[in-house]
Formats: structure tokens, C-alpha cells, sequence
């Protein structure tokens, strides 16, 4: 047992006074910040149990294969499922190229001027428009006066042109992200400015772009009112074989069942065609996060 | 080397005086004996003549002379801000990567101008390799670090002879044997500059700049680099910046003192053989920046 000097007084190092004020609060923030998550995650939660109770029993096989009807036990969504796949197929190669191609140009090559803070503001206000805006701009330019219909090029034309600016955004700050060190690094070695932005910042940033590419993909894959407006809503009892076809989206025919009167029983395949839907989109979302996983742990 | 001990010595008895009233910039004249020109038998591979450089409306280097001999080592030191590291930079034109910057004057490399109207970056620079102050490895594995700069420059010789051979040279070989796999992010701090030596070298330079290459690095690190560089020297040309006298006056053979004037504009103010610009410095201010006076 040390004897204690005289000089040195005793102190406490519990938490008293302002110290336990503060301590309280930062305490308190925690399960506060905690709360605000669970909430997000409560609702999907809650959503989710909804739906699988009111649709998974109809979610069988003659479901996915069979053709809308007006009896609700033998409508199915084989058309939507079809028009969905073509039509997502087409946006994503017509949009992402044209997305992250223009994030790399305006971050490495564009020069810094008035006319490319321009271009920004531009995209941010883009990606803020209603997608309704899109559907109506799809209608004048590719259906009416580029004569393509009510087709499949459209409506894909349509969601590219919705889903590009969202994209050039996320793409942006992840390119953004990567430090200049790296660029400087390999400069250094008489790499030229492409051979620098391929080998070393695209890897780098294509974590960041891939989740852009997830949220675009999602996006894309349960609009309907563009879709609508493109005149995507009509009864297909076909599969779709060339890009130039009327066709129909799940989304569409999610809303077109809810839409029916409550008594002829369509609301149960309108859950199941969510949970179908749902099931799709965390598929897509898997396999982009896989792929930026890969690019991580590089 | 007598000498160079006592003046070594003065700075230790200096250091820890009070920073007297020499000015940290200077306001004279510039001494026109000062020699900034080499002898021709001295062979200078590079020669600046009036070189300005502006970063925007700042000047930061102000007319500035000064050549640099073949297969020496060549130090640059001054205070932190009087534009060493902006003078580097300008020699494998790195710094026209930032936006804004302006250069004038005559930077000329083996006889040609490099900033000339025709001449590409890209050849300069890969002949004029760079190793900078944090090492910045790839994120990926050793050999693709090292191969990187040779493959971009379509090297079609044997890749893995090339990479062990640069390895070798920058003293790493021994100890990422058989780990060539490995992320270059997972070694030292001092492995992982040595490893960016090793990919400067890959691309067979004729100079290679360091820029405070061992500022980052601890002091087993640093001596391994700085015995790295007696070696490299016998192959290569080197142009190093640094903060740290002793480090100059151990490593390199000539050394060019820098000072920046009241606008922040730097040039050299002295420069000469490293023993007898330690020993017997001609200009006041150097003898008191390298005693400690100041900086």
C-alpha cells in the first residue's frame, strides 16, 4: 500500500458534471442513430412480410409461364417477364457505357471550365426530373418522331436516358475518390492519361460504380409511369422477338392487376408479381455487388 | 574528410540557439560569382536557363540557372517553400498536371528543350523517372507493379527477368522472393519505396528523381535507400530534393541550395561540389542555413 505524497491531491476520474452531460448525450445518440436505421429496416421488413403472405402462394411456375387473362388463377406473367428482360438488357448496354464513359471524361480529360460546371449542374438537375418527364420526352422523340412505336428500343431508349444521370454522378465521385498519388505514380512511369485512367482509376473506382450501376439497375427495373407513357400498357400475349415490339414490363403488369376491381381476385397475383420482381432486382443487385467485392479486396 | 566533420559539428552547437536575425528569405543582390553553370568536363545532362514557374498568380520559381552533371547525384536543399520540389518537378514535367500552372525559360534535357512544341510528355517522362516523397505502390501485386511501367511502354523482352533484375537493383529482391504475388500495399514502409524505385528502374530511365524519397521512412530505411543511391548513381543520374542536410551531405556530390525571396519565389543561391559547399560555403546565407541558423 503506496503512501500518497502530500502534493498530489486526490482526484476523481469518474464522469461528473459537464463530463456526464456530454457523455450522456453521445451515449444517447448512439441508439438514437440506431433507432433511425431499424426504422428503414422495419418497413422493409413489415412491406416484405405483407407481400410474401398476400402473394407467394400464387408465385408457381404456371405463373411465370402463363399469359395475362381475365381469370385471375390463370393470369400469369410470362409477357412482362419477357419484355422486362429485353428491355433492361437493352437500357443497361445503351446506358452504362454512355454513363461511366462520360463520368471518365468530365473527372480526367475535360478541361476545368465554365462550360463543365455547366454540364454538372445540368446532370444534377437531370437526375432530379420525375421519370413521368422521361416517358413523355420517350414519346415525342422515339416513338413519334423517330417512328420506332410503342417498342422495346423505346422504352429502353427511354430508361437509358433516365438512368444516365444518377449514374454519371455516383460514377463521378467514385473516380473522384481515387487519390492523385496514383494517377502521379503512374504518369511517372511514361504511362499516357488513358493507359493511366484503364489500368489504375477505373479498377480503383469501380466499387464506387457499381453501386451507382445497382441503384440505376433498380431503378430502372420497377418504372412504370415512363413506361406507360411510351404506351408500354397494353395487353401482350406474345413472346417478344424482335426489339421492335409492343411489350409489357412486370412493373406495368403490377400496376395494371392492382388496378382491376378488388372482387375478381387480381391483388393476390399483384403480390406475387412483386415478390417475383423483388426476387429479380436482388439477383442483378447480387451479382454487381460480387463484382465490386472482387474489385475491393484488390 | 576533416572538414566536413567541423562543419557538421558547428550545426550541433548550434542547433537549439535562439534563430538569430538572418532573414529566412533573402533581400541582396545575387553574388554573380556564384557558380551555378557546370564546367564542360563535367558533362551536365540537364540545363536550365531563366526558368519561371507560376502556379496560377504565384511565382514560385524565379529565373532560375543552373545545370546538372551525368552520373552524379545531385542535391536540392533550402527551407521548407523556396521551390525545390517545384524545380523537380519541372525536369520530367509532372507539374503540368496541375491545372493553372505556367512555366518560361529553357529546361534542356541531353541538348533538347523538353517543353518544346513537339516533344511528348510521355517520352520524357519515361526517361526521366520519378520516385516521390509517400510511397504510392499500386494496388496490386509486387511483379505487376514493377512490370506496369515496362509493359505500357511495350517492352516484348522476358517480363520476369526484368522484374527480378529491377527488383534487384533496388535492393528488395532478397526479401519479396517468391512473395511476387503479394499486394505491394503489405510491405513496409521502406519496402514499399523501394519497390517504387524498382518500378521507376523497370522502365530503364536515364535519370531518376527522388523527391524527400525518405522523409516517410525510419532511419534503418532511410540508410538502405541512401546506400540504394551510391549504388544506383554508378548507372543512373540522380537529382534529389531533401530536407535533411546531413542526408545531402552523405549521399550526393553536388548540391544546390535554394532560397525563396520576400514574393515566394525560389532559386538557387549556391551550388557546387557537396564537400566544398559544406565546408566552405561562398554565400553567407548557405553557411547559415547549413549550420542551423535557420530553415
Amino acid at each position: 500500500m503506496s503512501v500518497v505524497p502530500a502534493h498530489l491531491e486526490e482526484v476523481t476520474l469518474r464522469a461528473t458534471g459537464a463530463v456526464a452531460r456530454r457523455q450522456f448525450i453521445s451515449r444517447i445518440s448512439r441508439y438514437v442513430l440506431l433507432a433511425a436505421s431499424l426504422i428503414g429496416v422495419a418497413i422493409l421488413i413489415y412491406l416484405a412480410y405483407e407481400t410474401l403472405q398476400a402473394g407467394a402462394s400464387r408465385v408457381t411456375w404456371h405463373f411465370l409461364t402463363n399469359y395475362p387473362s381475365r381469370f385471375a388463377e390463370r393470369a400469369g406473367l410470362r409477357s412482362a417477364i419477357i419484355g422486362s428482360a429485353w428491355t433492361m438488357s437493352f437500357t443497361v448496354v445503351l446506358a452504362f457505357p454512355v454513363a461511366i464513359g462520360t463520368a471518365v471524361w468530365m473527372e480526367e480529360f475535360a478541361p476545368k471550365n465554365a462550360v463543365l460546371s455547366f454540364v454538372k449542374l445540368n446532370l444534377a438537375n437531370l437526375a432530379g426530373v420525375p421519370s413521368i418527364i422521361y416517358g413523355i420526352l420517350g414519346l415525342a422523340i422515339f416513338v413519334r418522331f423517330a417512328d420506332m412505336g410503342p417498342s422495346i428500343m423505346a422504352g429502353a431508349l427511354t430508361l437509358a436516358l433516365m438512368i444516365i444521370p444518377m449514374t454519371v454522378i455516383a460514377a463521378q465521385e467514385a473516380i473522384k475518390q481515387v487519390p492523385q498519388s496514383i494517377r502521379d505514380a503512374s504518369l511517372a512511369v511514361g504511362a499516357t492519361h488513358w493507359q493511366t485512367v484503364w489500368s489504375h482509376v477505373l479498377p480503383q473506382a469501380l466499387p464506387g460504380i457499381m453501386t451507382g450501376v445497382i441503384l440505376a439497375v433498380s431503378r430502372a427495373a420497377g418504372e412504370t409511369a415512363a413506361l406507360i407513357m411510351i404506351g408500354a400498357f397494353s395487353l401482350i400475349l406474345y413472346d417478344n422477338t424482335s426489339p421492335f415490339d409492343s411489350f409489357t414490363t412486370v412493373p406495368i403488369q403490377i400496376y395494371s392487376w392492382t388496378v382491376r376491381p378488388a372482387n375478381l381476385g387480381f391483388q393476390v397475383n399483384a403480390s406475387a408479381a412483386i415478390i417475383v420482381l423483388m426476387a429479380a432486382v436482388l439477383t442483378l443487385n447480387l451479382i454487381a455487388a460480387i463484382i465490386r467485392e472482387r474489385f475491393r479486396r484488390e | 574528410m576533416p572538414e566536413l566533420k567541423v562543419a557538421v559539428g558547428r550545426a550541433a552547437e548550434t542547433v537549439g540557439a535562439p534563430t538569430s536575425d538572418v532573414p529566412m528569405t533573402f533581400t541582396g543582390e545575387y553574388l554573380d560569382e556564384q557558380r551555378l553553370i557546370l564546367k564542360p568536363e563535367e558533362q551536365a545532362l540537364f540545363c536550365l536557363s531563366n526558368v519561371n514557374f507560376w502556379y496560377g498568380h504565384k511565382q514560385a520559381l524565379s529565373n532560375v540557372t543552373l545545370e546538372f552533371p551525368m552520373n552524379k547525384v545531385t542535391a536540392l536543399i533550402g527551407p521548407s517553400g523556396c521551390g525545390k520540389s517545384t524545380l523537380l518537378r519541372c525536369l520530367n514535367r509532372m507539374n503540368e498536371l496541375i491545372p493553372g500552372v505556367r512555366i518560361e525559360g529553357k529546361v534542356e534535357y541531353r541538348g533538347t528543350h523538353i517543353y518544346g512544341p513537339s516533344i511528348d510528355p510521355v517520352e520524357v517522362r519515361r526517361r526521366i523517372g520519378m520516385v516521390f516523397q509517400k510511397p504510392n505502390p499500386f494496388p496490386k501485386s509486387i511483379y505487376e507493379n514493377v512490370a506496369f511501367g515496362a509493359r505500357v511502354n511495350g517492352y516484348r523482352g522476358n517480363m520476369d527477368e526484368l522484374v527480378d533484375r529491377s527488383l534487384r537493383q533496388a535492393a528488395l529482391l532478397d526479401e519479396v522472393k517468391g512473395e511476387l504475388k503479394k499486394s505491394g500495399l503489405a510491405l513496409s514502409g521502406g519496402q514499399q519505396q523501394r519497390l517504387c524505385i524498382a518500378r521507376a528502374l523497370a522502365v530503364q530511365p536515364d535519370v531518376i528523381l527522388m523527391d524527400e524519397p525518405c522523409s516517410a521512412l525510419d532511419p534503418i530505411a532511410t540508410l538502405k535507400i541512401e546506400d540504394l543511391i551510391r549504388e544506383l548513381v554508378k548507372d543512373f543520374t540522380i537529382i534529389i530534393v531533401t530536407h535533411n542536410m546531413q542526408q545531402a551531405a552523405r549521399v550526393s556530390d553536388y548540391t544546390a541550395f535554394m532560397l525563396s525571396d520576400e514574393s515566394g519565389a525560389g532559386r538557387p543561391i549556391e551550388y557546387g561540389h557537396t564537400q566544398e559547399l559544406f565546408t566552405n560555403p561562398r554565400d553567407k546565407r548557405t553557411e547559415d542555413y547549413i549550420t542551423g541558423r535557420f530553415g
